[in-house]
């Protein structure tokens, strides 16, 4: 991999109280690349993803996102975010607002877009997902897949050079999986730094440059899909595919 | 003479006087509930803050207010300030027992609105953050406003609770609608025609807004 370093972690740490949940993370997340991250429940995955924009604040550890350690003092955090793109298990929309809204209240009120500018930017997010007719609706009237739909072109909205999807399919029903994957899939496909917590391991693997294996909150095994699915070494790994696949 | 009077007879000869008893209440009321929910919300944010001296300040603050008699603190701004600050001997007594009752509410308004803004699913501020949006903003214009939907009709009901409380203002005098009561006890010997008259002119009145909160409260779950 030759590509510019986008996301470096160095020795990241973090407990819950005496719950040692991640106990020492390193790892490099290069430009343009897909990494999934795959692993059995409670074993770090989420609270990881959450650490990379500081959503949760590491115990110890870097975070260095774009050559600045956003862990450290002084830092304004918000320009930084505004980077990070990410995408939650429960959509996480904005209930108050248009879908429209949703999407033009971020770059409006911090890039300091004009309205004009960011209706016509959301405008062309939405025909890209699908819901331009949507866009006056509240999110009530979205389904799942729709609103999952909404948040990712609300994160794209400020343009980010990595988005970060935390098990952005596990609280949608099964016929709306698929809807919201081909937009993943479109993203990675157009050159999108994605990092992917997800449970879907056919995704994973179709979609992946690389797949870590966390478990008992390190990462036990990173890979290709190839090398992760067909050929794991790690026991924990073997033994999870065994129960999920 | 007031004895042998009806309950209607006195509520017809002494109307004007119930009026501007229940204006004084609702008046009251009014200004208690509206100052106590500005200073409620400053206690709320302060209550919220991440420094844990003023937290510290302000949840002891709430705590002794919400556990003293409204009673003992209106006695405190009535007897004790004018005593113990000279130049508070001037000022109206009125102004003692609204600020007491301003106190007390602010306490109890500053857990309404931090209960609404914290009763706001904490996914929201998540992913306002996420956006790179500040404090502020997402304060401003992502909780607040599904915050309100919370907060509205608590505060309805503080209001309604407040038109009750105030009854004890009657103690120093105030005009409201429970000194109506001792005015004409005094004044027409009347003891037990206008406690009834005044205690179905607040059961109508708290009867009617009740109906209104619960209206409002069912308007903005709509829109959820």
């Amino acid at each position: 991999m030759t590509k510019d370093i986008i996301i470096q972690v160095e020795d990241l740490v973090k407990d819950f109280g005496d719950l040692h949940v991640l106990k020492g993370i390193n790892e490099v997340i290069h430009q343009g690349e897909v990494v999934s991250i795959i692993g059995p429940s409670g074993s770090g995955k989420s609270t990881f993803i959450r650490c990379l924009n500081l959503l949760e604040k590491p115990t110890s550890g870097k975070i260095i996102f774009e050559g600045v350690d956003i862990n450290s003092k002084g830092i304004n955090l918000d320009l930084h975010r505004q980077k990070i793109g990410m995408v939650f298990q429960h959509f996480n929309v904005f209930p108050h607002l248009t879908v429209l809204q949703n999407i033009t209240i971020a770059p409006t009120l911090e890039k300091k877009i004009s309205k004009e500018e960011a209706n016509k930017k959301a405008i062309e997010l939405l025909k890209m997902v699908g819901l331009e007719d949507k866009k006056d609706e509240y999110p009530r009237k979205l389904s799942g897949g729709q609103k999952q739909r909404l948040a990712i072109v609300r994160a794209l909205a400020m343009e980010p050079d990595v988005m970060l999807f935390d098990e952005p399919t596990s609280a949608l029903d099964p016929e709306m999986v698929k809807e919201v994957l081909n937009v993943i899939k479109k993203l990675a496909d157009d050159g999108m730094t994605c990092v992917i917590v997800t449970h879907e391991m056919a995704f994973a693997k179709s979609i992946s440059d690389r797949v870590l294996f966390m478990d008992d909150g390190i990462i036990q095994e990173s890979g290709t899909p190839l090398q992760i699915f067909e050929n794991p070494q790690n026991p924990r790994t073997i033994e999870f595919l065994s129960k999920v696949l | 003479m007031g004895s042998s009077q009806t309950i209607l007879e006195v509520f017809i000869n002494n109307f004007p006087l119930f009026m501007q008893g229940l204006m004084g209440t609702l008046q009251l009321a009014f200004i208690t509930v509206l100052f106590g929910t500005i200073f409620g919300s400053v206690i709320a944010f302060a209550r919220m803050s991440k420094f844990k001296l003023i937290n510290f300040v302000v949840q002891a603050y709430v705590e002794i207010i919400r556990g003293t008699p409204i009673l003992v603190q209106l006695y405190i701004f009535y007897l004790f300030l004018p005593m113990a600050f000279s130049a508070l001997s001037n000022v109206s007594e009125y102004w003692f027992v609204v600020g007491a009752l301003i106190m007390n509410s602010s306490a109890y308004v500053s857990e309404i609105i931090r209960a609404g803004i914290q009763g706001v699913d904490k996914g929201q501020m998540e992913a306002a953050r996420s956006l790179g949006m500040s404090y502020k903003n997402t304060m401003l214009r992502i909780i607040l406003p599904q915050a309100v939907k919370n907060i509205l009709p608590a505060l309805g009901n503080e209001f309604i609770m407040m038109i009750k409380e105030t009854s004890l203002a009657s103690v120093f005098f105030i005009n409201e609608l429970m000194c109506t009561q001792k005015i004409l006890q005094s004044s027409q010997y009347l003891v037990w025609q206008p406690l009834f008259i005044v205690a179905a002119i607040y059961f109508v009145v708290t009867y009617a807004l009740n109906q209104l909160v619960k209206l409002l409260e069912r308007r903005l779950s709509v829109s959820d």
